[in-house]
């Protein structure tokens, strides 16, 4: 059985079908990227992973779970993370409160026992800000620890939300345009470090993304959209070679 | 130029920074705690007033500073914790119980009142507490079997481990029984604010999307925030009833609601430090006035007569000054007065540039 | 007869919530701002007017008196958008609440000081006259806010729909950003929506003290008038309206036919039976936010 497979999802929004009898599943350890122009429903497909959105049909599991009968917050404590395109950090707390509030699926302390900060939410504590510590070493943010979100560039901003989403130590890791406004230098980072969260974190990572640089560098299979549906499925090289793909992007060659 | 230098993950656990703050706090209990001994018992009844205020402040805070939610009907609460207090009492339950048991009730109440009023965003919510502060009234009014209606009820002295406490007859005892009160309430509100439940409320508050997306049940976490809110604000509301001596329909009205936002927007959203310094501007604000107007009758031989409504005038004024110019309150002003010294001669005008304000727009494009 | 009667009076008093609903309305569709104010605009709008007319103040002539007021309180609201509103761009909605809260604490303040707490009629060639039709007696007071208020709404609705300004405005509260870039200019569209909830507060206000008396705390009808508002849904002026009109006939009735306490606590158990089954008002559209 494979990790996340969507089955013939279709999604609504009044008459525009923004997502249109799509199935693909991803398999544990690889990492898929999902291509296609502005408007094909990229965005649109995580946000039903993520059960912000009911599909009007088909079907979504991961890991043996139904996703479509859990509520949004249950996905995250199957271990489904993820960022989004216009970075929805919590602005007005430090980096640090953002990593840690990343920790909270692996919650196990009650009201009581936090109110009285028991030894147990005590050392419960010093475990969530170990691991944190340790996602700051990885993605080299030590120098923003302390710092607010609001304040802070945007290239950080978007470390700080793959930060917090490794904060979870999900399973699945979703990427929404990881590289959108980045410039090449940081372009690049974020490429050795999609690399080193599979390799080195053993993290499954589906994202989407335009910059097909970054996409054929990492992804080991691709999926290109276009209105909604699949147009094609392969490793990188198949797909950018794909006719319907280059028409998708380029128009009809007369 | 002050530098704290972290060697341990404990100390970003603990609630202070370094020794130096924790001597500062231990510094001002001991200031509180010496207070009677040295003011007489007028002001020690308003400094009781203030830390009332600021343990009623304390419970908003957790709801509108912390999770993001205006409420503008928590003296509804209030008198709930107060008529709970009072009746509990007089059915023969020592005080020791009935007054934990008074803030649980109310945090109960505030958890069903939330079911409902979980569906409601930003100025929604708002309009639906103030009805209910409203509505408050009336209702104690329709209740009167249990609660006295207009006539009232009188608060009773109470008894705490063995000692008689009443606002007139002990009032450096009353003292230390509120004071008692409100440190625990700090202690605990601290310690929620650094673990997994406190960080979920700063979550929903800045970004309910990406809160759902790491684990955070919105529903649940803002029911609880309301309900800590709610048991708060009801022991809060019970000491208050305590310290009026008598009370009726019309001491909770909607009015004490708005007044405790307004103290918490005043004080620094989001801190709870903001609470103490907006309950200081509430709790000190009239004797200030009376005693400037006193003044200034003696200086331009004006009259010295009651100018109604000025109170609350000068208030609303206090209010959009900070609004306006200082929109984290008076917390944001400290914090920047004492960054100014730590960080001297480093310090740069544009540091808190992009903090602007706790409470995030709703505006839907 | 005598339910026709309270039916009436009911929808007279509704006009004028209908009216400082409409201010609510006005600003909040422009500007998403909630001005809880509104209520004090309207008992300043008053106050002002029976400054200007009454014989033991200014003893202007009242037909001359309302524009000169209106003008006042138009300019009023519009100051107040140039010199307070706009530095609060980018903050909450809910800051402007609490902004627009304190600002009602000032304004009772200083009317209280200009004019006293005593309560306080405006002198006005409909006093004391009444309309008979049968059995029928109706104040003129009472018919004149009925058509006031027809007029006005009716006039607002063409305004809104038919002319450039009105259209620009629209497009102005449907989206601030787009609305600027097509050449809207946003800000002065803000500025005369201030103006003119400031105006509609200010006849809100001279209808209600000619057929009643007016002190510094009538201001806080807002909250009632803002009930209304709410009730009707936030989005549309007939809404607001219909939102004042059914507060303004549920107060007699309920005290008539239930008990007398509650004229009171019915609007307000309504509001929060709408909220609760209907959480964005009767007449609304709800759009959820994007990521």
């Amino acid at each position: 059985m494979s990790f996340l497979e969507l089955k013939d999802a279709t999604l609504k929004f009044g008459g525009v079908t923004a997502v249109d009898n799509l199935s693909f599943s991803v398999n544990e350890g690889e990492v898929f990227a999902i291509v296609g122009p502005n408007g094909a429903g990229k965005s649109t497909v995580f946000n039903l992973i993520s059960r912000f959105y009911d599909p009007h049909a088909g079907s979504i599991t991961f890991d043996g779970h139904d996703l479509l009968k859990s509520k949004p917050s249950e996905v995250a404590t199957f271990g489904v993370a993820r960022t989004f395109q216009n970075i929805e950090l919590f602005d007005q707390a430090t980096v640090l409160e953002n990593l840690l509030v990343g920790r909270h699926r692996h919650r196990k302390t009650n009201l009581v026992n936090e109110i009285f900060f028991t030894p147990s939410a005590r050392k419960q504590e010093l475990q969530n800000r170990h691991f944190v510590e340790e996602i700051i070493d990885f993605l080299d943010l030590q120098a923003y620890r302390e710092k607010r979100i609001a304040g802070l560039p945007y290239g950080v901003r978007k470390v700080v939300e793959v930060a917090r989403a490794l904060a979870t130590d999900p399973k699945l890791l979703l990427l929404d345009e990881p590289a959108s406004g980045l410039s090449v230098e940081e372009t690049t980072d974020m490429r050795w470090w999609i690399d080193d969260i599979r390799r080195q974190m053993g993290i499954t990572v589906l994202m989407v993304e335009h910059d097909m640089g970054l996409v054929s560098g990492v992804s080991d299979r691709v999926l290109a959209m276009a209105d909604g549906a699949r147009l094609a499925l392969g490793t990188p090289s198949e797909v950018q070679s794909d006719p319907a793909v280059i028409e998708a992007y380029l128009g009809h060659v007369a | 130029m002050r530098i704290v230098f972290k060697t341990d993950y404990m100390q970003d656990i603990r609630p202070w920074k370094d020794r130096y703050q924790l001597g500062l706090y231990l510094i001002l209990l001991a200031v509180v705690f010496a207070a009677p001994m040295v003011i007489d018992d007028f002001y020690l009844g308003e400094l009781t007033n203030v830390l009332i205020w600021a343990l009623a402040g304390m419970g908003l805070m957790i709801l509108t500073g912390h999770t993001g939610q205006a409420s503008l009907g928590h003296a509804a609460f209030l008198a709930f914790g107060c008529y709970a207090n009072i009746i509990l009492m007089e059915q023969g339950v020592p005080f020791m119980v009935a007054f934990p048991v008074a803030g649980l009730l109310t945090g109960i109440v505030g958890v069903i009142i939330a079911i409902p009023a979980l569906r409601l965003h930003g100025i929604y919510l708002a309009i639906a507490t103030l009805a209910m502060s409203i509505l408050t009234d009336d209702i104690i009014v329709l209740t009167e079997p249990w609660t006295g209606g207009v006539g009232g009820k009188y608060a009773p002295s109470v008894n705490v481990f063995g000692f008689d406490i009443d606002r007139w007859g002990t009032p450096k005892e009353f003292y230390y029984l509120v004071l008692g009160v409100v440190v625990i309430v700090t202690l605990g509100y601290i310690n929620l604010m650094r673990a997994p439940l406190g960080r979920s409320f700063i979550a929903v508050r800045d970004s309910e999307v990406s809160a759902q997306a790491m684990g955070v049940d919105i529903a649940r976490t803002k029911a609880m925030s309301f309900g800590l809110s709610c048991a708060v604000t009801g022991l809060a509301g019970a000491l208050m009833g305590l310290f009026a001596g008598a009370f009726n329909n019309e001491t909770f009205s909607v009015i004490i609601s708005i007044e405790l936002l307004m103290m918490i927007v005043i004080g620094g959203l989001g801190s709870i430090h903001g609470a103490f310094f907006g309950a200081i501007v509430i709790g000190f604000l009239p004797q200030f006035l009376s005693i400037s107007k006193e003044w200034v009758g003696a200086v331009f031989g004006g009259s010295s007569v009651a100018i109604p409504g000025l109170e609350f005038g000068v208030f609303g004024m206090i209010l959009i000054g900070f609004i306006l110019f200082e929109p984290m309150g008076i917390y944001g002003r400290w914090l920047k007065i004492r960054t100014f010294f730590e960080l001297f001669p480093f310090y740069r005008k544009d540091m808190f540039k992009r903090q602007k304000s706790y409470l995030k727009t709703e505006r839907l494009r | 007869m005598d339910t026709l009667q309270l039916l009436i009076s009911g929808l007279a008093n509704g006009c004028v919530y209908g009216l400082i609903a409409l201010g609510f309305v006005l600003i909040y569709k422009a500007t998403e701002a909630v001005n809880f104010a509104q209520g004090d605009f309207m008992m300043l709008g008053a106050f002002v007017t029976i400054g200007l007319t009454n014989a033991g103040y200014m003893g202007v002539p009242f037909w001359l008196a309302v524009p000169i007021s209106i003008t006042i309180m138009a300019a009023l609201g519009y100051l107040l958008d140039r010199f307070v509103i706009r530095l609060m761009f980018g903050q909450s909605q809910t800051a402007v609440v609490i902004l627009t809260i304190a600002l009602g604490f000032v304004i009772r303040f200083v009317a209280g000081m200009i004019w006293g707490h005593e309560p306080q009629s405006l002198e006005n060639p409909l006093a004391g006259k009444e309309l008979r039709l049968g059995e029928l007696v109706l104040g003129m007071e009472d018919v004149a806010v009925i058509v006031v208020t027809v007029l006005l709404t009716w006039g607002l609705y063409e305004f809104f729909n038919r002319t450039k300004m009105g259209l620009a405005m629209q497009g102005a509260s449907q989206n601030q950003l787009a609305a600027y870039y097509m050449g809207v200019p946003v800000k002065r569209v803000q500025g005369f929506i201030w103006a003119l909830a400031g105006a509609v507060a200010c006849i809100a206000g001279i209808l209600f003290a000619a057929k009643g008396a007016v002190d510094p705390s009538t201001g806080l009808m807002g909250i009632k008038a803002f009930a209304a508002a709410v009730i009707g849904g936030f989005g549309s002026l007939p809404g607001a309206l219909a939102g004042g009109l059914i507060v303004g006939v549920i107060e007699p009735f309920a005290s008539r036919y239930i008990a007398a306490g509650y004229s009171q606590v019915a609007p307000y158990a309504l509001l929060l039976a709408v909220l609760i089954f209907r959480p964005h008002g009767l007449f609304s559209q709800v759009r959820v936010k994007k990521v």
